[in-house]
């Protein structure tokens, strides 16, 4: 750090005019610090250890934990005894937060890890077919390169895409509703849409498959009858994530609209929506990232096939959740391995969803500037 | 209040910004009523709950003139000027009795909708707040587009309304930026164009220069001295030199105490009331003796 500051200083004492301004280093873990964190650690370890092999325990899990017990609290010690009891209190915070960081990062990781690990093999070995064949001619006894998630993955689309379609619009009158007018109606609203969120997945498909699907018999199940499930599911996700996007939107802006003489529905319409317009993205990214995984609803609607069907609204369907819960209870080995592959291809689908979303939701204000040019000029010459 | 029933004015009295495209052409258009109006409280009071806040204001904001609400924090100056253009009763505990009269027609009254009423009596916040999904030129026509007025010539709408609000030389390359790109100064500037743009009667600022170094205030009062020759201007403020640059006439509001509402306790003339005050407490206020 002082080395820094000072080369800073002599390169810019003899002449001013040609100095360079150089920000100063960030500042370092000094190997201090470096030390007692490692040190406590490896002390702890090692005194449990030690505890654990004269006792004669041997329990992997009750090491780890009695470790970092045992770390947390000599770390703590140490850094109160060695530089004082408020210094400790900012160590062990920094710990905590990184602890709970930590261990909330492993098990997502851990999934992402396995599934790549299990996947990835099957994905790469029979890498154009496993995503554009179906599965028509697998069986049990077929080699894997029969297989092809491509009916899958059209359901998929297909199926979260009307989802979104359908619960999009009402969820984001809904969140506007609940926002922007107050009243008891708008509190049964956010009372039924709250307990919506805690409905189990399995309701929503029971509900539309003795609404839509049992009445019309065997032309009941189809992508169509599937999506619906999931727009039960997507709605009081999306609604009440957009609600909280909805109330950030500064009372200031609502006022200026207002105060320029706005009627309240355009105020809505051209002030606050526009100005959520990220928050909203993220809202709708929300309720589909919870619709494409859903199995449940869908087993019910959209009952699965293994031939590709483009028609969401005639016909069985496939889509991901379906096909990999057949697949990994195929009495086959290379069944259970399409069904990893399956549920890559799921992960794969959900990253490049998020991506493609958050691009259109920050790439949209670069290119409306320059439709919204266009605006300024059409107005221009309209007679 | 009786005048309504004795002018019986037709909304269509006041031109408005709505006619924009009814008007001549160009920059220079000037559709029926773009000139002053005068606005006219009578007796006005508010509540917030059960808290009374003013009490019994009157005061006639002269058209052409620039009028100055000047008094200590708290006792009532934003309330009251947005009682003017129907911007209280948006809160909800909020209560008012009284009336107000834009050209001796009652704001509160049927013929007026709310929204034509804020179109008329256009408002400049203390905080600039330019709506960040819009472009400069998009903020500057914002008015017009949240009222539902079709216009002609936007581009020389925008270029006017800058220009009269004294930011057209710092923005012109840049009218595609985002609003909220603009310094604070420029913003308020901005919010003043478009404030504008509907071609208000009147126009009410809050402590518009609060925020502001003195360069952009000295900008905006010049911008103000320019503008009351169209548009009435009711500023709110708490810059005593400010008041005497930039007012004709100017009121002063006062609490008695604690809890108790504010009151007008002089309104004159600026001169008058900073030079010759009838009242002692107007003397002392004036001359930052008021504790
Ligand atoms: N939204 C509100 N709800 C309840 N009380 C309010 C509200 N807004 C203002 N008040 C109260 O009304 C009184 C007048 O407030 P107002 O904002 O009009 O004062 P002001 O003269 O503009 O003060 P300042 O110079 O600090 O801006 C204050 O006592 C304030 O506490
Ligand atoms: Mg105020």
């Amino acid at each position: 750090m002082s080395s820094v500051v000072d080369t800073a200083a002599q390169s810019a004492a003899p002449d001013p005019a040609t100095r360079i301004d150089r920000p100063h280093g960030r500042p370092v873990v000094d190997s201090g610090a470096a030390l007692e964190l490692v040190g406590s650690l490896l002390a702890s370890v090692a005194a449990v250890w030690l505890v654990f092999t004269v006792a004669g325990l041997s329990a992997p899990f009750g090491l780890g934990l009695c470790s970092l017990i045992g770390f947390v609290v000599l770390y703590g010690v140490v850094e109160w005894r060695l530089h004082g009891i408020l210094h400790a209190k900012d160590r062990l915070a920094t710990l905590y937060v990184w602890l709970g960081a930590g261990i909330a990062f492993v098990p997502l990781a851990a999934i992402i890890i396995y599934v790549l690990v299990k996947g990835l093999p099957v994905l790469a070995s029979h890498f154009p077919h496993f995503l554009t064949g179906d599965m028509s001619k697998a069986g049990p006894a077929e080699p894997v390169t029969a297989a092809g998630m491509s009916a899958a993955i059209v359901g998929t689309l297909e199926q979260v895409g009307l989802a979104t379609l359908f619960s999009v619009p009402i969820a984001v009158f809904t969140a506007t509703y609940l926002n922007e007018i107050r009243g008891w109606f708008s509190l049964v609203v956010r009372t039924v849409v709250d307990s919506m969120t805690g409905t189990p997945s399995i309701i929503a498909g029971l509900f539309i498959y003795l609404l839509w699907v049992y009445p019309r018999h065997t032309n009941g199940p189809s992508g169509f009858a599937a999506s619906l499930a999931l727009t039960i599911m997507m709605l009081p996700i999306v609604t009440r994530s957009a609600e909280e996007v909805l109330r950030i939107v500064p009372g200031s802006l609502r006022e200026a609209a207002l105060a320029l003489g706005s009627p309240q529905w355009r105020m809505i319409l051209r002030v606050v929506l526009p100005t959520a317009r990220a928050g909203l993205v993220t809202a709708v990214i929300l309720g589909i990232a919870r619709a494409v995984g859903e199995t449940a609803p869908v087993l019910f609607t959209a009952g699965g096939a293994s031939k590709m069907n483009w028609d969401p609204f005639h016909g069985q369907q496939s889509d991901l959740p379906i096909q990999i819960y057949q697949l990994i209870f195929s009495p086959s080995v290379n069944g259970v391995r399409e069904g990893w592959g399956g549920a890559l291809v799921l992960v794969l689908l959900v990253l490049t969803l998020f991506v493609l979303a958050r691009v259109v939701g920050s790439g949209r204000r670069s290119g409306s500037r320059s439709r919204r040019f266009a605006f300024v000029g059409r107005r221009q010459v309209d007679p | 209040m009786t005048t309504v029933n004795q002018l019986g004015a037709p909304t269509d009295q006041f031109g408005s910004a709505a006619n924009h495209g009814a008007g001549p052409p160009g920059p220079g258009m000037a559709p029926a009523g773009n000139t002053p109006a005068r606005l006219e409280a009578t007796d006005v009071s508010a509540w917030f709950g059960s808290n009374k806040v003013l009490e019994r204001i009157s005061l006639t904001m002269e058209p052409g003139k620039v009028t100055a609400l000047i008094g200590p924090s708290g006792c009532g100056k934003s309330t009251f000027l947005r009682i003017l253009n129907r911007m209280h009763e948006l809160i909800p505990t909020a209560a008012l009795s009284g009336s107000v009269a834009l050209d001796g027609v009652d704001v509160y009254g049927p013929q007026l909708r709310v929204t034509e009423t804020r179109l008329r009596v256009g408002m400049v916040f203390q905080r600039p707040n330019p709506f960040p999904s819009m472009t400069i030129a998009q903020n500057v026509l914002a008015g017009l587009r949240l009222s539902g007025t079709r216009v002609q010539n936007a581009d020389d709408l925008v270029q006017e309304c800058l220009e009269r609000a004294g930011l057209w030389r710092e923005t012109r390359n840049r009218l595609n930026e985002s609003g909220v790109s603009l310094s604070g100064g420029q913003q308020q500037r901005l919010c003043i164009a478009r404030s504008l743009a509907v071609r208000p009667r009147v126009l009410l600022m809050d402590e518009p220069c609060s925020a502001l170094d003195p360069i952009s205030t000295g900008v905006i009062e010049e911008t103000i001295r320019k503008l009351c020759h169209d548009v009435t201007i009711v500023i709110v403020t708490h810059n005593m030199q400010q008041a005497q640059r930039v007012s004709h006439n100017c009121a002063l509001f006062l609490l008695d105490g604690e809890g108790m509402p504010g009151h007008i306790v002089e309104a004159g003339p600026t001169t008058q009331v900073f030079d010759d005050p009838r009242d002692p407490r107007t003397a002392d206020y004036v001359h930052g003796r008021f504790g």
